[in-house]
């Protein structure tokens, strides 16, 4: 009889592991579901009550308060919870770098001034660690971008699901510029202004070199069809930019440098092109939405670039953009802490952008800028299945993500953040090894 | 030469009119009083004269000559506290030695920094300005009020606070001296070595002067005191318990390491820094009754901080160890509030335990939490005042008052809050920080040996 119980015991024990284990499964699920009793953030039609989403095939199949559940569709009842769209980072490294300090686990920065050949989708690290964390949160589409010098290389936009680059591509790659730049990188950065300004004559004249060679080679390229040109990779990597068929993702942050790429972009008749960074926009707002260019600000949490700026202005900058007129996506500029989205959208929407704007610019503006609104950015039939359940307003800190789905994907709420704190809240052994 | 007199006399008018007095006079009217200890208390007034709180209630007449805020729909929450700053310092790291306890970032106080000023934009009263993570026992550390306005350095010490020393472990000090000058520590052996080599050499010191001391008081002694030396009565002061250690640290098994030596030497008082991988000694550190001071959801800077995880103050408050939330960056100082509402999504604290992580819980760590930390009668009027509940990532804070003096008013201060202007200064000189390479501020001041070694890290 003892025997008996104990083999009982046993088997609970052993049952009570599996079934610990499987739902610590990391695997993604992919199926039809129902999501049902939610509010949701449509986005761009509204806010349904009471309503329900159907995912099959990996998108979106009905979106309403009166739809049938398809048999055998798994029902998440969502009651008293809301569905919003993925959110979209539209500038992030992750994905590119493991630990930043270390060299070995960086792939973002390759050796040359002129590498836009270089393309980040193929460095992307699909079983980075840093994944799980960032995904859990809500956001599940980033812009995986090389950084460092002129042109960096090739940036790619990815979902933050997939076992190989190319299942996590989102469909949208721009050539990365960064704009000859004025200001200072940070305290470490000694540079007299002379030499600065010295630094950045020569890194424009070097730009319109480049720049008057990519002409060059279009025409050639043109003329012969592609067939009299020898091989320039950097140069092919610029072609289809200069013939308004790749966007061109330009950094410039100090407001003249903004100014001087606008000028740049007129001069240049560049047809697809999108500024990142602009955290001194707000000083030339106007400029920006006369000229018909889209943003990427960000990051929203930082320090003002100027000592006698006012403390708040990268808080108010995607709200003064907006305001005047300007198209505005977020980033945060991050890898680890691409996390923290949708806080930096919430100071957005709290100095001055409003809510539904910051929504908007995490979501379909993104979609917009990169070309991507019929797939994904918001909750509508016949979109990708890219969005997550939660428990309150996505933008406050306390707000729980229950459930994110990329692609149709069921993803597993897990990652090395939260099967840490599985393993030590009540760690076991505690401070004796032997139970007392 | 003349236009450097007229910024001069400018500024000293500036400062005239703003900061005459450091303590004031203020009745806060009909707020929602946090008090971090006492729960929270609706339409609620506060009383401060000269500069502490001397009555909490309901329906108060302000006395004549004081000022009067209206808080109505705002809400009321004691000054946060930043255990972890480098604002307000004109040097960070005296990085030439393992152990450089002589050091004081006291002499090196920057009252013109105008972080001081944005952390008082984000409701931050006091900082603990610490010397770098450059040595294994690296500088005495300065908790200072965010008077901002004064040009005296003197007048943002917070008179009275408890002594601090910062102690770095694992890969800053390892790099710098073992990696950069060839000498020990280059490992986390090293690092115990010189711990325990400085304080086996402070205890020898404080034995020599303690026989001296007792010989001198026998009739007719005629011997010589012993060298002085401020390095070794710096560490005497550790052991005989006048200085609080804050150590940077992240990974277990060097937490660990510094609790067995603290055990060893009799150490108590001791604050554990970032502390990433607390969490996973958490039932240790609560047995010792060591503190941390953690950031809210920073990692993979650096690879000690990969294996982290941002339930790591979760667990340690849970375990029974008192813990904050800190900065370590003028970006983040700006928004601890925030930081600290990460305690509520990343383990479910409430309100009281994740507003405790930045306000009564620093001041536990820097031996001031019977003078700040909380709102009650009898504590100094250090007091942010918020639209919209402080941990709610909406919220604006409005004002911010230091010893009854408002120090910020978001709807009165002007653009340019710089007390200094140079100049010859270049108004067009800007500055792009990234963020992710910001984390490593405790390195400032040792950046000529990491651009030797890494580059600009």
């Amino acid at each position: 009889m003892k025997k008996s119980l104990n083999t009982i015991a046993i088997a609970i024990a052993l049952l009570l592991t599996l079934s610990y284990t499987f739902a610590q499964s990391p695997k993604g699920k992919y199926g039809t579901f129902a999501l049902t009793n939610a509010t949701v953030y449509t986005v761009t039609k509204g806010i349904l009550t009471n309503g329900t989403v159907i995912i099959r095939n990996g998108k979106i199949e009905a979106v309403g308060t009166n739809i049938t559940i398809p048999s055998g569709a798994e029902v998440i009842d969502c009651k008293g919870q809301f569905i919003y769209p993925g959110m979209i980072d539209s500038g992030t490294r992750l994905g590119l770098v493991e630990v930043s300090s270390d060299p070995r686990t960086t792939d973002f920065n390759e050796v040359g001034d002129i590498v836009p050949q270089m393309k980040a989708l193929t460095a992307v690290n699909p079983n980075s660690a840093l994944i799980p964390v960032t995904r859990v949160s809500g956001v599940t589409t980033v812009i995986a971008s090389p950084e460092g010098s002129m042109f960096p290389g090739t940036a790619a936009l990815i979902n933050l699901h997939g076992y190989t680059p190319d299942q996590m591509y989102a469909g949208f790659e721009g050539v990365v510029l960064n704009f000859p730049n004025t200001g200072r990188r940070g305290f470490w950065d000694r540079r007299t202004d002379d030499e600065i300004k010295k630094a950045t004559d020569k890194a424009m004249e070097k730009l319109n070199d480049v720049w008057e060679k990519a002409t060059q080679y279009h025409k050639l390229d043109s003329a012969t069809n592609g067939k009299g040109v020898g091989y320039y990779p950097e140069l092919q990597a610029l072609l289809p930019v200069l013939r308004g068929k790749q966007t061109l993702l330009i950094e410039a942050n100090a407001s003249k440098d903004i100014t001087a790429a606008l000028k740049w972009i007129k001069e240049k008749k560049i047809k697809r092109v999108v500024l990142t960074g602009v955290l001194e926009g707000w000083r030339v707002a106007d400029e920006i939405a006369k000229a018909g260019v889209p943003v990427i600000a960000g990051p929203v949490q930082a320090v003002p670039s100027r000592e006698y700026d006012r403390y708040d202005r990268a808080y108010a900058n995607p709200g003064l953009l907006r305001k005047a007129g300007v198209i505005v996506a977020l980033q945060t500029g991050q890898a680890e802490n691409v996390r923290n989205l949708p806080y930096h959208a919430a100071y957005a929407a709290a100095y001055g952008m409003g809510q539904e704007e910051a929504l908007k610019a995490v979501t379909i503006v993104p979609a917009e800028i990169f070309g991507l609104a019929d797939k994904l950015g918001s909750i509508e039939v016949g979109k990708s299945a890219t969005l997550f359940i939660c428990d309150g307003d996505p933008f406050e800190t306390k707000t729980n993500i229950k459930q994110v789905f990329i692609d149709g994907w069921q993803i597993p709420m897990v990652s090395r953040q939260t099967q840490l704190y599985d393993e030590f809240l009540q760690r076991d052994p505690g401070v004796n090894k032997v139970k007392q | 030469m003349k236009l450097k007199i007229f910024f001069l006399l400018l500024c000293c008018t500036w400062l005239g009119a703003q900061a005459q007095s450091l303590t004031g006079n203020v009745l806060i009217k009909n707020g929602t009083v946090l008090t971090v200890t006492k729960g929270t208390l609706e339409n609620t007034d506060v009383l401060v004269k000269d500069g502490k709180i001397t009555q909490i209630g309901k329906n108060f007449v302000a006395p004549a000559g004081y000022k009067v805020i209206d808080a109505s729909g705002m809400h009321v929450m004691p000054g946060i506290i930043d255990a972890h700053s480098h604002i307000a310092l004109s040097v960070v790291n005296e990085a030439t030695q393992p152990n450089t306890g002589q050091v004081f970032v006291g002499d090196a106080l920057d009252p013109l920094d105008v972080s001081i000023y944005r952390a008082l934009a984000g409701g931050c009263t006091t900082s603990h300005a610490m010397h770098g993570s450059a040595n294994a026992i690296g500088g005495q550390c300065e908790t200072i009020k965010h008077r901002y306005g004064t040009v005296d350095a003197d007048a943002l010490r917070m008179e009275g606070a408890p002594r601090t020393i910062k102690f770095a472990l694992g890969e800053n000090p390892t790099r710098v001296h073992g990696s950069g000058n060839g000498i020990v520590p280059r490992t986390r052996m090293g690092v115990e070595h010189v711990i325990r080599q400085s304080f086996a050499e402070g205890k020898e010191y404080m034995e020599k002067w303690d026989e001296y001391k007792a010989a001198t008081k026998v009739k007719g002694f005629r011997g010589a005191p012993p060298v002085y030396d401020y390095r070794l009565e710096t560490m005497a002061d550790i052991l005989r318990g006048n200085i609080i250690i804050h150590c940077h640290s992240y990974r277990a098994d060097e937490i660990y390491m510094l609790l067995n030596v603290c055990k060893d030497f009799g150490v108590k008082k001791l604050v554990f820094q970032h502390v990433n991988e607390g969490f996973k000694v958490a039932p240790e550190l609560a047995q010792f009754g060591a503190m941390a001071s953690v950031f809210a959801d920073w990692w993979a800077y650096k690879f000690e901080v990969y294996y982290s995880t941002a339930y790591n103050a979760a667990i340690l408050h849970k375990n029974g160890v008192v813990t904050s939330i800190n900065s370590d960056s003028e970006e983040l100082i700006r928004h601890l509030y925030h930081e600290a509402a990460k305690t509520q999504k990343y383990g479910g604290l409430t309100d009281d335990e994740a507003l405790a992580m930045i306000t009564i819980n620093p001041a536990k760590q820097l031996g001031i939490e019977n003078r700040v930390g909380s709102i009650e009668v009898g504590k100094e009027a250090d007091i942010a005042i918020f639209k919209g509940h402080p941990l709610s990532s909406y919220t604006i804070p409005m004002l911010t008052i230091v010893d009854g003096v408002v120090r910020f008013d978001r709807e009165k201060d002007a653009d340019d809050q710089r007390i200094y202007v140079d100049p010859k200064g270049n108004n067009d000189n800007a500055t792009f920080h990234k963020y992710y390479h910001n984390h490593e501020n405790c390195l400032e001041g040792a950046e000529q040996t990491m651009v030797k070694l890494f580059g600009f890290n």
